[in-house]
């Protein structure tokens, strides 16, 4: 009855993976010279290293699958198809991002693309994503709520209280545990009383494992069971995916904990590196066919970063547009409202 | 409200409203602990799970803070919620959903997704549940934009305000108390909304105006009766909702009596009464004739015993005093 995609995918869709993967790394390098240049303000999370574990996730989804994030989220916006110029152009806090320029790099939302957003609050999009999983089941639908987020937020109390909820109504919903080892600084070993992520959902009789989050095939692979255990049997269940990030927390941690040769080990499993190979050999792409999409891509990233440059600021007359969604009469807006 | 209506409680408003609003919005169903079996900590949800089952009254795990985001969540995906938060006590655990996600999430993403929600939640001191269990957090959730937040005095608002709240688009705080529950009065039909931000005139006066809401418009408005026998005429104001706040008709009072006292169950610092003080002065000053005098609970933690308990909260001799003292007289012994 689903239409789960099958553990390896054709040539086409491979090809497509491969081009998401690099997208989300070209455009994360981007945005880092961008916040170099002082065009960018604020957090900026990067997500580079982590690009089998947002694509190998995605892919595995249905489009209408809702999907939320944590704040390290412009890769899960690029890989559901938000145009990247409205990325670039929320990153620049310009009138044409995605969200107006009110949300930022931490706070990306697409929902025509059942991208539910990007939040700040460690394991505080995780109740949410419960809730997206209650309105599928409420409705009847078929759609599975998928939640990522990291090992850190794992420790959250809230978030076992979801794994506790899921469990005991047998939501549709998908546990996703990007396992990058550091919350912030901090090492999961002296932040955690356990190695493993994944048995805490298994005490709520929840399904749950571990892959290697740096292969993408095998993320996919994972997620497409996961889902088809929560819509087709309507269980919940829980995925860790090992990874590492390259940079630091964000871009303003200038990376000094962690040593050069445990980042040199990760970095020889690159996951654009190593999936490269595997479309190499088994002849799903060449040299020129690679060459000729890595342009393409550098051109999309130009093009969006171009186009959020020249793109308009937001009027100041419009700061406390959309505090509501019901305003209750024409001057409603903010706590201007509150002035006679 | 409809002139035949009937004399309900406000536990039986508040009831009328949600059946009411289940059986027009299939979308509307309620959330919280011990709502459907056990039908309510104060008995609120009575009858609603066998009337509409165990999808629509969902009895949850005491998670506060798992089960208000799931709301948020729910909301988002255009469903309309109705949390029950068994007092507002225990809201202080799922301050960061309400705060970080629910009040925000329309704004921070632009405007893609709005959350029509609505939070229940009874507060308020009086029955010796001490310090952990009678606080009266009204300003907490006044102070975030993308809140709006309905404090109902009447069975009437009870019913029409929350009916309003599960309509609404935006996230709804409704705040009931305790101490009102069993207070009985008249109620509108299935179609009686109460707007907010329109503030009711609780009771004409001219020497002062008085405002109070949610239980101390009872109180506000037994001080008025006592003062009448003085000679003085106040003038009881209820705002109804926080946020929105109906300034116009507020100033509009104050701008005529020259003199004003806001009652407020919380505590005095940065609270309701400060901010509602604030507005007076910076729409009415030249107006005034007196400073404006706040009637606040003690600046304590809640105590247990009987007698400091009811010497932390105002009281109608501590609303007198107030009006006397704008009015520069002694209160009459």
């Amino acid at each position: 009855m689903s239409a789960s995609p099958p553990p390896v995918p054709p040539p086409d869709e491979m090809r497509d993976i491969f081009r998401t993967m690099t997208l989300i790394r070209r455009f994360e390098e981007r945005a880092a010279e961008e916040y170099m240049a002082g065009r960018i303000g604020g957090f900026l999370h990067l997500a580079i290293g982590e690009e089998a574990a947002i694509v190998g996730t995605v892919s595995a989804l249905r489009a209408d699958d809702p999907l939320t994030s944590t704040y390290r989220e412009h890769g899960q916006a690029l890989a559901r198809g938000t145009d990247p110029r409205a990325i670039m152009a929320e990153l620049l806090g310009r009138a044409t991002g995605i969200c107006g320029g009110r949300g930022g790099s931490m706070h990306l939302m697409d929902l025509d693309r059942s991208f539910y957003g990007g939040y700040g609050i460690v394991g505080g999009a995780v109740p949410l994503a419960l809730g997206l999983g209650w309105a599928a089941r409420y409705r009847g639908t078929e759609q599975v709520s998928v939640t990522m987020f990291g090992e850190g937020a794992a420790n959250q109390g809230v978030v076992s209280e979801c794994f506790n909820m899921a469990g005991l109504w047998d939501l549709p919903m998908v546990f996703l545990i990007l396992n990058n080892q550091y919350g912030m600084g901090t090492p999961v070993e002296r932040a955690a009383a356990a190695e493993d992520f994944f048995p805490r959902a298994a005490a709520y009789d929840i399904e749950s494992w571990k892959v290697d989050g740096m292969d993408v095939l095998a993320v996919r692979a994972a997620l497409s069971e996961a889902a088809r255990l929560a819509r087709d049997e309507r269980r919940p269940a829980c995925v860790e995916l090992l990874a590492y990030r390259y940079r630091g927390h964000s871009m303003s941690d200038p990376d000094t904990v962690r040593a050069a040769e445990e980042k040199e080990r990760w970095q020889a499993r690159d996951p654009l590196v190593t999936f490269e190979r595997v479309l190499l050999g088994e002849g799903i792409m060449d040299g020129d066919g690679i060459a000729a999409m890595q342009a393409e891509v550098a051109q999309v990233v130009d093009d969006a970063t171009a186009f959020a440059q020249e793109s308009p600021e937001v009027p100041i007359a419009e700061l406390a547009d959309g505090v509501y969604a019901q305003p209750w009469n024409d001057d409603a807006r903010g706590s201007a409202l509150m002035r006679p | 409200m409809s002139a035949d209506s009937a004399t309900v409680t406000y536990r039986e408003a508040l009831n009328q409203a949600l059946r009411e609003e289940m059986i027009r919005d299939e979308s509307v169903f309620l959330m919280g602990e011990d709502i459907g079996h056990f039908e309510g900590a104060f008995k609120v949800t009575k009858g609603l799970l066998a009337e509409f089952g165990e999808e629509r009254v969902v009895d949850t795990p005491i998670t506060e803070a798992a089960f208000t985001g799931l709301g948020i969540g729910a909301a988002m995906a255009g469903l309309r919620p109705v949390i029950e938060i068994m007092t507002v006590n225990f809201a202080l655990v799922a301050m960061d959903q309400i705060v970080s996600n629910a009040s925000k999430i329309h704004y921070m993403f632009g405007g893609q997704v709005s959350v029509p929600m609505v939070i229940r939640m009874p507060g308020g001191a009086g029955h010796q549940l001490s310090a952990q269990h009678s606080h009266s957090l009204d300003a907490m959730f006044t102070h975030v934009p993308g809140l709006k937040v309905a404090v109902p005095a009447t069975p009437d608002d009870a019913k029409g305000l929350l009916k309003s709240a599960i309509r609404d688009d935006d996230p709804v705080i409704l705040l009931e108390s305790e101490g009102l529950y069993g207070k009985k009065g008249p109620v509108g039909g299935e179609d009686d909304l109460v707007p907010f931000g329109q503030a009711v005139v609780r009771r004409p006066g001219r020497d002062c105006t008085v405002i109070a809401s949610s239980r101390m418009v009872w109180v506000a408005l037994a001080a008025a009766e006592q003062l009448a026998t003085q000679g003085v005429e106040v003038e009881v104001i209820d705002p109804r909702t926080f946020r929105p706040l109906d300034l116009d008709t507020l100033a509009g009072s104050v701008r005529r009596t020259s003199r004003a006292v806001v009652v407020d169950e919380g505590w005095p610092e940065c609270g309701i009464a400060a901010g509602v003080a604030a507005h007076l002065y910076e729409a009415c000053f030249d107006w005034l004739d007196a400073p404006i005098a706040r009637v606040n609970s003690a600046d304590v933690p809640m105590p247990y015993a009987k007698n400091l308990e009811q010497a932390a909260i105002p009281q109608p001799a501590d609303v007198v005093a107030a009006v006397m003292s704008t009015l520069a007289r002694e209160v009459p012994r």
